[in-house]
């Protein structure tokens, strides 16, 4: 899991050049509160902390769901959302292996449902913010819930590239006005458009690593992409462009870290492609008709539910008994 | 050229060949004893036909087969027998089993050799000379290798396969046999395709061992044809091996003969032909030494020979953690290196914790399925582990439990570290001693059932006998006087 870890850093690399450094202090807080908790439930489970603390995955899940967040969110928000995923989501469930829900998304659905207006305090890209918050007084909102004088949060935050676009939508602007809105790049979000391709090339080395393999990554992205392309075809003035889908929202860390966590997934390839199937197909209903900014979390979760099926449904034939 | 298959997964672990082909075959010594386990092979054990005391000459039969499975067991040389009894024998178990212990005279006396014309004889009289020569499988499985030869009526035998495969790291038996003695391998291929009527015989050589290649090749000449298969583990799998070579797939529980080819490994096909064109019993098997010792190599070790006389003539060395017979995937860890070489034995691999460090500990699954990628039997492993660690063996055995072949290529590329073909094997043993518990259960409900029926008839008929006898009591007191 070292190696899901240094594939995600480009991304982090890329997120603190378009939104400043503010995810690090939140990635290093999720990680503090998980490796802290995941060595207690350790204790009280009785089994050896050195070798499941270093496995790295407590630190893969705050990793995830750090970058899953706003990333200037108050610090109680971070513990909460991580202590939800490693003692609730992953400990109570049996701990490493046993837990059928990816823990980043349950701490992530928790967050968003429990505190949605934090949830959805977005820095703005660096680019195109109206006014700057210094490292400082960053650190001050996340842990004191202090700003400077004089300065107001919607100075530096603003919605999300398909947050805005839904609610453009709602108010009948036309597509092309709405896509030509400074939050908008070349392709998706600006500034989350080159995040979504640093995830993009991380992913890429996993599969080179054959660490993951193809079969999750591409079927959810096609699926998102042809179920996407066919609405933008149909009605391309309610329904953006399926490049804009792939290159905004959590698509990409969805389709190569989140998505392809082994645990909560199937283990058969047929499994594996109904089940990022299902997964792409639930993302992009729930981000373009449901209630929450993007759709990936909820898609996760409700296809983890389907793995014990899908994998009882597709057992391969073993040698020398194929139909 | 023939177009090769392929078939799933197969891992490839560091060879370890290079270090024990490096010299020639080598002839031990003779030991100051052997011990001669009665059951080499699968089956019924041998019969001892002799007792302490005894004087037998080299080639003798010392064990009878006994019943329809079993092989005949010989003196590998001349000698008088010290005792026939329970010595400590090549099983992981660490048990006794009844062996016959030979101590050589150092003459080599033989007995009466009796040579054959095979090539122009009836199968079944070479069967039953492989039958009473001790011909069994020399690749490590060890069954009687004229019942392989059998292939029944009707049934039509179309490709014998002779397995040089040799995947197994450490292992280089065959690859010795092969280089230095082909032209009996292939003379033996010749008896096999006779008795069998086989139109073709394909021997699969891994590419590994280009030298025995060109040694069986220029022996084979036309008449057969030698492939170079790809080396990956396990391709020297008898299923695997036919897969790759003729594309059939032989599922679990069904015989290759059914599917028209029959599989034999190289060593042999070689005693196949040294038994029936001289008479030879197999006295003898290659042994690789390999492992911590000071100079890897390969052995004509007689049966019975001590393993220890081979390692020390391999030149022990320091730091030694135990010994395997076999290779490092599929064999086993010898309880002590005190035992005899047996006709499965193919390799002796002295450990060492440089060679062969400690399992570090294991980790839970995360499911990652690389065990299921690797599987050559295409099983899902870390399902079967999931239900063999809850003891769930139903569903083990629904997920074909049994189609597993114990290759070990699950435990080794699982980044948790779980020995999850030990799991396999304890629920393959849990669920054999369910099914005995079962029967004998069945057998006792059975008897149970048929001693109340017992009771109850005898009880029946007893009524029955009582009151027939008071009825005619009651007749005879009614009438005596009309009788009068």
């Amino acid at each position: 899991m070292v190696n899901v870890l240094l594939a995600l850093i480009p991304a982090v690399a890329a997120y603190v050049w378009f939104f400043g450094p503010a995810i690090l202090v939140t990635m290093a807080l999720a990680s503090a509160t998980a490796l802290v908790l995941e060595a207690v439930m350790l204790k009280l489970r009785k089994k050896p902390v050195k070798p499941y603390l270093l496995d790295g995955s407590a630190l893969l899940t705050a990793w995830l769901l750090a970058l899953s967040i706003p990333p200037m969110g108050p610090w109680w928000m971070i513990v909460t959302g991580t202590a939800f995923a490693i003692v609730i989501a992953k400990h109570l469930y049996g701990g490493l292996g046993s837990n059928p829900f990816n823990p980043a998304m349950v701490g992530y659905a928790v967050l968003i449902i429990s505190f949605p207006v934090q949830m959805t305090q977005w820095l703005a890209p660096l680019s195109i913010a109206q006014s700057h918050l210094d490292f400082l007084s960053q650190l001050g909102y996340m842990f004191f819930h202090a700003l400077p004088q004089g300065s107001h949060l919607d100075a530096f935050t603003s919605a999300t590239p398909l947050d805005t676009l839904k609610t453009q939508l709602h108010l009948d602007r036309p597509m092309a006005a709405i896509m030509s809105m400074p939050v908008y790049g070349s392709i998706g979000g600006t500034g989350g458009q080159w995040v979504a391709a640093a995830y993009l090339a991380g992913g890429l080395y996993l599969l080179q690593q054959k660490i993951i393999s193809w079969h999750v990554p591409a079927a959810f992205i096609a699926t998102v992409f042809v179920v996407s392309g066919a609405l933008h075809l149909i009605d391309p003035a309610h329904h953006a462009s399926p490049w804009f889908e792939l290159a905004s929202g959590a698509t990409m860390i969805c389709a190569f870290f989140i998505l392809t966590d082994p645990v909560t997934g199937p283990t058969t390839p047929k499994g594996k492609l109904i089940f990022a199937s299902g997964a792409g197909f639930l993302t992009f209903v729930i981000r373009t008709y449901g209630g929450y900014p993007d759709g990936v979390a909820f898609a996760v979760l409700l296809m983890n539910i389907c793995v014990p099926l899908i994998d009882a449904y597709t057992q391969p034939s073993v040698f020398g008994k194929k139909k | 050229m023939r177009a090769l298959h392929h078939f799933n997964g197969g891992v490839h672990p560091p060879e370890h060949k290079g270090e024990s082909t490096l010299r020639p075959i080598q002839h031990p010594p003779l030991p100051k004893k052997l011990v001669i386990p009665l059951h080499q092979h699968i089956g019924n054990s041998a019969k001892p036909l002799v007792e302490a005391g005894d004087i037998v000459l080299k080639g003798q039969m010392i064990g009878k087969a006994e019943g329809y499975v079993s092989g005949a067991i010989h003196a590998p040389t001349s000698g008088k027998i010290i005792s026939v009894g329970h010595e400590s024998v090549p099983h992981p178990s660490g048990l006794k089993d009844l062996c016959i212990v030979l101590e050589p005279d150092g003459l080599e006396s033989w007995i009466d050799l009796q040579p054959l014309d095979p090539l122009n004889m009836d199968p079944s009289t070479l069967r039953n000379r492989l039958r009473d020569a001790g011909v069994v499988g020399l690749g490590g499985a060890v069954f009687p290798s004229f019942i392989k030869l059998n292939p029944g009526t009707g049934k039509r035998i179309k490709t014998l396969v002779l397995n040089g495969a040799e995947c197994e790291p450490y292992i280089t038996c065959d690859d010795m046999l092969m280089r230095e003695r082909a032209r009996e391998i292939i003379e033996g291929a010749a008896v096999m395709r006779h008795m069998l009527h086989a139109e073709e015989v394909v021997i699969g050589i891994e590419d590994n061992k280009p030298q025995a290649i060109s040694a069986m090749r220029e022996a084979a000449g036309q008449s057969m044809e030698v492939v170079a298969v790809p080396t990956i583990y396990p391709g020297g799998g008898a299923k695997q091996l036919i897969r790759v070579l003729t594309g059939i797939e032989v599922p679990a529980g069904e015989r290759s003969t059914d599917l028209g080819v029959q599989c034999f490994n190289v060593a042999t096909a070689a005693s196949v032909h040294r038994a029936t064109r001289y008479g030879e019993p197999v006295l003898s098997r290659i042994v690789t030494v390999t492992g911590n010792v000071r100079n890897p190599g390969n052995f004509e070790a007689l049966i019975g020979t001590p393993m220890d006389h081979l390692i020390d003539l391999a030149g022990r060395l320091e730091g030694s953690t135990g010994a395997i017979m076999g290779g490092p995937m599929m064999g086993f860890d010898l309880p002590s290196t005190a035992v005899p070489v047996v006709k499965a034995t193919n390799c002796i691999i002295v450990k060492s914790d440089a060679l062969f460090p400690k399992n570090p500990q294991p980790m839970p699954c995360i499911r990652c399925a690389r065990c299921a990628e690797s599987c050559p039997a295409e099983l899902q492993p870390q399902e079967l582990y999931w239900f063999a660690k809850a003891g769930n063996f139903g569903k083990a055995q629904e997920y074909a439990l049994f189609d597993c072949i114990e290759c070990g290529c699950c435990s080794y590329v699982c980044p948790s570290h779980i020995p999850l073909v030990q799991f396999y094997r304890y629920a393959k043993s849990e669920i054999w001693a369910q099914e005995r518990e079962k029967k004998a259960a069945d057998l006792a409900r059975i008897r149970h059932d048929l001693r109340l029926e017992r009771i109850e008839r005898e009880k029946r008929e007893k009524a029955e006998r009582l009151a027939q006898k008071s009825a005619q009591a009651k007749t005879a007191e009614n009438s005596p006087s009309e009788q009068k």
